[in-house]
């Protein structure tokens, strides 16, 4: 049976969706436990979740 | 406090004005059955998100082919320069005859024909024919000229304020803390303090540029510029040129051969480092036009919404849910032009990095 | 992947270029770099403000603590100084005073030493001034008394009878 390539772009983006939430909610710990911190955490943060993303697109428009 | 003021405004205006002309546009559509206002909204989205010839402010009447605008120049490439308006193609109803060569547009784009303006199609329905070099200024090349005049007019006023007591008056007082974020979040701690001076003026370039391109695009005009590939593949090309040629040398060693591993890993790591250089700005290029195509794609859809269910509940869940979604989406086109700096700068900043700062 | 690839359109790419470019200059010749200049400039004359209020709050501690520390010392001077004249003044009274006693003493010394030597003399004279009379006594005496041989026989008389007796 041949499995579509939408579906394989699906299952990245949930992929992705989970790496971007874990990413978050991550980064939600860190600022509760270091306030001071928050900028520092907040840049690394979007470093990481604009990785992920991008591997998402990739995924997307190889579809 | 001027920044927040700054953006507020702009944010009713945008919405305000965005909602006008998305509305504009819609009312004069006249429709009966929900599956051709379906397939309407479709095509009015994709022609939304393409490039075109014309400026089209608002359409007057689709049947009748009647635009409210003004047409530009049609530049071409074909054994030789043909320049001609592009009224003459008049919105790909008309074939436009130059120098005894006929173009007609098609789906948007220019291609040779024959004075009938015959398509040839092969056997999976594509256009097989020749497609001249197309250097036309279209809506995009005209938003991106005025983006660009609007940025040197900007900046260059607020430059002059600072002569005599070195402290901004005007607009300057609202853009130079996001001068002063960019220099000291994210120029300096990814660059580091003693190369970062050299990248200011990309970095800052970049940021307003892809900043207010994106929130025009939002604007009634709605000419999303960095929805085309083209445009973002052009800024990441930036990026990755910039961070090779003023890479140093520790830089490519930690590429060709990564120090601190033993020697099958450098083989095995070179080239995967070597395509992770081009991967970085292919996916600068990426995210970019996604985010920015999937935004509009959205906003659009939603606003469509309102012309399926023409009932009270669905449109005015459509109506608040665009809303919703054009705050973000201005949220997004501030989000992805901090990203691209951001990475941008991460980027200069491996090329840049002293053996000892490890 | 495709579509990109055909949506690509390599005019809006080569205005993108030129206008970017373009955009980069001007705006680093135009805006970057008067602004960055005028930004460094302010903050390094804010910076430069501040060293120096630093500087002059510091100095200002080092006056107050110099001018404390001229006082304290002054202060002390002072206090050694009235402490030691009071010292001079009691030791030259005391000198003073010692000195006195001692001219005193010894002018008492040559005085009494003087007396003494006028005493004696005195005392000599007279004693040779008694003498003198007594025998001009004893002479008249002798010559009255001895004016008639009777009295002189009854002397000797007496005289020879005293040596008998003792």
């Amino acid at each position: 049976m041949e499995i579509p390539t939408i579906v394989g772009a699906g299952l990245i983006v949930v992929g992705a969706a989970f790496g971007i939430g874990k990413i978050g909610s991550s980064a939600m710990d860190a600022i509760a436990r270091q306030p001071e911190a928050s900028g520092k955490i907040q840049t690394a943060m979007l470093i990481a979740a604009a990785l992920i993303e991008g591997i998402g697109f990739a995924a997307l428009f190889a579809s | 406090m001027q920044k927040p003021f700054y953006v507020k405004i702009l944010l009713v205006a945008t919405l305000l004005l965005g909602f006008n002309a998305f509305a504009q546009d819609k009312d004069n559509q006249s429709v009966d059955e929900k599956g051709s206002v379906k397939a309407e909204i479709k095509e009015f989205i994709a022609h939304h998100l393409l490039d075109s010839h014309h400026f089209t402010l608002f359409t007057i009447d689709e049947e009748n082919n009647e635009h409210f605008g003004f047409p530009l120049p049609v530049i071409l490439w074909d054994n030789g320069l043909k320049v001609f308006s592009s009224s003459k193609l008049d919105h790909g109803q008309a074939v436009a005859e130059v120098d005894g060569e006929h173009y007609a547009l098609y789906h948007g784009k220019i291609v040779k024909t024959d004075a009938q303006g015959t398509i040839n199609y092969d056997a999976e329905g594509h256009a097989t024919n020749v497609k001249p070099l197309d250097f036309s200024i279209t809506k995009n090349v005209v938003f991106i000229i005025l983006v660009s005049l609007l940025l040197i007019f900007m900046f260059s006023r607020m430059a002059k304020t600072y002569k005599g007591n070195n402290i901004p008056k005007g607009i300057g007082r609202a853009l130079e803390p996001i001068i002063l974020y960019i220099r000291d979040d994210i120029a300096i701690p990814n660059i580091g303090e003693k190369h970062y001076r050299k990248y200011m003026g990309y970095l800052l370039t970049v940021f307003f540029f892809i900043w207010i391109i994106n929130l025009l695009g939002l604007s009634p005009l709605g000419v999303n510029v960095t929805n085309n590939i083209a445009v973002t593949f052009c800024l990441a090309i930036f990026t990755f040129f910039i961070t090779a040629f003023t890479a140093n040398k520790n830089y490519w060693k930690h590429i060709f051969w990564m120090p601190g591993v033993p020697v099958f890993m450098k083989v095995v790591l070179a080239p995967i480092e070597l395509l992770g250089t081009l991967i970085k700005p292919f996916s600068l290029m990426i995210r970019l036009y996604a985010n920015i195509t999937a935004g509009h794609l959205i906003l659009m859809s939603i606003l469509g919404m309102m012309f399926i269910f023409k009932s009270w509940m669905g449109s005015s869940m459509s109506f608040v849910l665009a809303s919703a979604l054009s705050f973000l989406e201005l949220l997004v086109a501030a989000l992805q032009a901090y990203i691209f700096t951001m990475l941008s700068a991460l980027y200069f900043g491996m090329a840049v990095e002293e053996p000892e700062d490890h | 992947m495709e579509k990109l690839i055909e949506q690509f359109s390599f005019g809006l790419f080569f205005w993108q270029l030129l206008l970017l470019i373009i955009l980069l200059l001007v705006l680093r010749k135009v805006a970057w770099k008067p602004i960055l200049n005028a930004i460094e400039e302010r903050e390094s004359g804010i910076k430069d403000a501040l060293e120096a209020a630093e500087n002059a709050k510091k100095e200002m501690q080092n006056v107050t603590a110099d001018s404390e520390r001229l006082l304290q010392e002054a202060r002390i001077e002072r206090e050694s100084m009235i402490k030691e004249a009071r010292e001079m003044k009691e030791k030259i009274v005391a000198d003073a005073k010692e000195l006195a006693q001692v001219e005193a003493d010894n002018m008492i010394n040559q005085a009494k030493t003087a007396i003494e030597g006028e005493k004696k003399a005195a005392v000599a004279d007279i004693k040779n001034q008694v003498a003198t009379l007594s025998l001009e006594i004893a002479e008249k005496v002798i010559k009255e008394q001895f004016s008639d041989t009777g009295k002189q026989l009854k002397l000797v008389e007496e005289m020879v009878s005293d040596i008998k007796l003792n």
